[in-house]
């Protein structure tokens, strides 16, 4: 157990070895360490910036999708009123149409009737002077009596 | 079981067991088995880890770079922790002492008598398989850590503020510098004097016990038996003991030299 010329072999042997380790062995391991350390680190905030990202876009992707449902129900809504507007429009002017119709035949009956009634006015005077023919014998000249058959049409 | 000639009886055979191959007489002895051990195992340490570094990528490790990252990384945050200074020195050396103590202090794990046997049978008559129960090792190191202490207490105190340090604590008063001196220096004398005791007594204790455990062998099966087991329990129990002690070795270092940084 005597401490001899060992102790210091043995104190120059551990500088050589802790001046090989400062200069060849810490260095670089401390580097790659810490290089990877960077690397993950960088790695970690890519993936939260990429959740936020996602996140971000999913908030969006349901606000346009909120949008979207909104002019959507808009158009349809809109389409309802025009709709509505068109039937409205298209009765009215039906309606009109079958008055203007009804009118147009109501007049055309009236004139039909009127000409009818003067057919059978002048059909009617027509008979009475033959029958007055027949009754006198003779003939009336139409044109000499023809104020008396006129008065007599007008009467029917 | 002691197969040398001179080691028949238990004293004898821990004799031998505890005995330095040596060369040269007096304080010019050489503990050969001592040096090659440690240096060997220095040269390991630095050569793995040099082979690490050199081949170091910053992507996907392998698993040897992925264990000697985790040391370093240990070790590291250690100094981180205790030492605010900047000092590019402190943590390689920190690496240094604890991978080189505990692999000398590792060697105790193997068996007490593989080793001296071998030896023994190439014609070396004695082998003493662990460095760090050798007093030469674990005070060369000590002696390494105290020469810090003192170049960096004079390189960032100066000589002035080092003798302040030393004569002006605890008691500042001009009557009380003896007495300031006087535990000052008992104080400083005492950081490499304790590291250099504590490993030493932990690892010569630890082999020591192997030693008597391995003397169970040599006599029936029943203690044979007992000291099987007693053997893997105390080797169990000394992997703690190893790692710890390379661990406080370290700590105190960094703790030292950080108190050598510190100006009062």
């Amino acid at each position: 157990m005597n401490i001899g010329i060992t102790l210091l072999w043995q104190t120059l042997a551990f500088a050589i070895f802790v001046w090989f380790c400062m200069k060849y062995v810490w260095p670089p391991l401390l580097a790659a360490i810490e290089e990877r350390q960077k690397k993950i680190a960088d790695g970690l905030a890519d993936a939260d910036r990429a959740a936020k990202d996602l996140e971000l876009a999913q908030a969006k992707a349901t606000d346009q999708l909120k949008e979207a449902k909104a002019s959507a129900n808009e158009i349809i809504e809109s389409a309802n009123k025009r709709k509505a507007q068109i039937v409205d429009e298209a009765k009215a002017e039906a309606d009109a149409e079958r008055a203007k119709i009804i009118a147009q035949g109501h007049a055309e009956i009236e004139a039909e009737r009127n000409r009818v009634k003067e057919e059978l006015r002048k059909q009617v005077a027509s008979l009475a002077i033959q029958g007055a023919e027949k009754i006198l014998e003779r003939s009336i000249d139409p044109d000499a009596h023809s104020d008396i058959v006129e008065k007599l049409v007008a009467e029917i | 079981m002691a197969a040398s000639g001179e080691a028949l009886t238990p004293q004898g055979y821990i004799q031998h067991h505890l005995t330095n191959l040596t060369a040269g007489e007096g304080i010019w002895t050489w503990h050969v088995d001592s040096l090659f051990f440690s240096v060997g195992l220095g040269v390991l340490f630095l050569w793995v880890f040099r082979s690490v570094a050199k081949k170091a990528t910053t992507g996907v490790p392998g698993k040897l770079q992925c264990f000697v990252e985790m040391i370093v990384e240990f070790v590291d945050n250690s100094v981180k922790e205790t030492f605010h200074g900047k000092n590019a020195l402190i943590a390689p050396l920190a690496l240094t002492i604890f991978v080189w103590i505990f692999l000398m202090n590792f060697m105790d794990m193997i068996p007490v008598d593989w080793l001296p046997e071998l030896a023994m049978a190439m014609g070396v008559p004695y082998l003493k398989v662990v460095p760090s129960t050798d007093l030469n090792i674990t005070f060369s190191l000590a002696l390494g850590v105290f020469l810090l202490i003192i170049y960096y207490s004079i390189k960032v105190k100066g000589v002035s503020g080092f003798a302040k340090e030393l004569t002006l604590q605890p008691f500042n008063h001009k009557a009380m510098i003896p007495v300031n001196l006087l535990l000052e220096s008992v104080t400083l004398i005492a950081k490499p004097i304790s590291l250099a005791l504590r490993l030493f007594g932990n690892l010569y204790a630890g082999e020591l016990i192997f030693i008597l455990i391995a003397l169970m062998y040599g006599t029936n099966l029943a203690l044979s038996a007992l000291g099987v087991t007693l053997h893997l329990g105390w080797l169990i129990f000394h992997i703690l003991v190893i790692t710890l002690q390379a661990f406080i070795f370290m700590m105190l270092t960094i703790v030292y030299l950080s108190m050598a940084h510190e100006d009062h």
